[in-house]
């Protein structure tokens, strides 16, 4: 039964990824290997639609993959899915508030979830590469590299890093200009 | 008004002027969670923050249970927490729709293969500012090297790194390494 499945797939990102924003990325990468109910690349879409959007970017993309894989009641489910794990875990920490921050036991628990979090993000950022900016069908070399891709990448990697101006500019502003030069010059 | 749907509507609202979550959000919920409403103080609100770093879930999610938990008990944490939902699944469910039935479109296409080089980018810079806030000491970046290398080169579920990481980083710190 599809909306049981997608519940319990949800719940799970929803009870392991930990950190917020992009932490529940690798789980959906997973699911989309396990199930096969959407590609990783729609799923780098609807990266950039959850990004520019407003609302968590969590709750942004359960919606998005449920809707994708059973409609309107698969919208619901995957969010409630993925809501359901924190609703309980905060309300039990909310009663032992003050001993939940201090115990050691949390703590370094969360010094080594922390790097392991940011590492599962940075596989998922590597996957989106691979799918984007080179041909991964390719023999290495020169065709092996999407050099429009990786030319576009560069100045969006600039002008969010290093260029005072720009900098500061909302993701929405680099996903609307990229979809221009990608309808442009035709990627 | 009723708290439990003024608590509903002010999530809600929180939601739709949100983007992004997480951090982006912290201000918003002063204006109306601190100033407007009086529902917690500034402190609370960066305990609430700080729980809800180190707590499975979305940190938004998590902020709004707590909120809605304190003012109403349980019923007032769900019903905060599916305010805060609310605004994405109408919105997600309306655009999701209409990207369906464009995305045949060759130019819908382009436009999405444009929007990748740039989501590789974002990823990029959001590891970046996640590596500040997580790596400390060189046991942070074995951990992130291990889990990185094992996550592209090995099938194995995330939840098993989750469970291995958190393992680690009570077995490095109370065996006395790492930085406190």
């Amino acid at each position: 039964m599809i909306y049981l499945r997608l519940f319990f797939e949800f719940f799970k990102a929803g009870l392991f990824a930990v950190g917020g924003g992009l932490a529940t990325l690798p789980f959906l990468n997973d699911i989309a290997d396990r199930t096969g109910w959407f590609t990783r690349a729609q799923l780098a879409d609807m990266l950039a639609v959850s990004e520019s959007t407003p609302g968590p970017i969590g709750v942004n993309m359960a919606t998005y993959v449920g809707f994708t894989t059973a409609s309107v009641p698969g919208a619901i489910i995957a969010t409630l899915g993925l809501v359901t794990p924190s609703v309980i875990i905060i309300l039990i920490v909310a009663a032992f508030l003050r001993a939940f921050r201090d115990n050691k036991y949390v703590n370094s628990a969360f010094y080594g979830l922390r790097p392991a979090s940011t590492a599962m993000v940075a596989a998922a950022g590597i996957g989106v590469m691979e799918l984007t900016l080179v041909h991964a069908g390719e023999a290495f070399g020169l065709s092996f590299f999407n050099w429009p891709a990786l030319a576009l990448a560069a100045v969006v990697l600039v002008l969010t890093r290093w260029v005072g101006p720009t900098k500061k500019l909302h993701p929405i502003v680099f996903i609307l200009a990229s979809a221009v030069v990608g309808v442009i010059l035709k990627f | 008004m009723n708290e439990y749907l003024d608590l509903f509507l002010t999530f809600a609202k929180v939601g739709v002027m949100t983007f992004g979550g997480g951090m982006a959000m912290l201000p918003i919920l002063q204006r109306e969670v601190v100033e407007s409403k009086g529902w917690a103080t500034d402190e609370e609100l960066t305990d609430y923050f700080a729980i809800g770093q180190c707590t499975p879930g979305i940190i938004a999610v998590n902020t709004a249970t707590f909120i809605g938990q304190k003012r109403r008990g349980i019923p007032g944490g769900i019903l905060a927490t599916l305010g805060m939902v609310f605004p994405s699944l109408v919105i997600i469910t309306i655009l999701a729709g209409l990207i369906t039935n464009f995305s045949h479109l060759e130019w819908v296409q382009h436009a999405f293969a444009g929007i990748r080089v740039c989501v590789c980018v974002l990823i990029f810079n959001a590891v970046l500012k996640l590596w500040k806030s997580a790596v400390h000491d060189v046991w942070g970046g074995v951990i992130f090297a291990a889990v990185l290398g094992l996550t592209l080169f090995t099938p194995l579920s995330p939840i098993v790194f989750v469970l291995a990481a958190a393992l680690a980083g009570v077995l490095i710190q109370n065996l006395g390494g790492g930085r406190k």
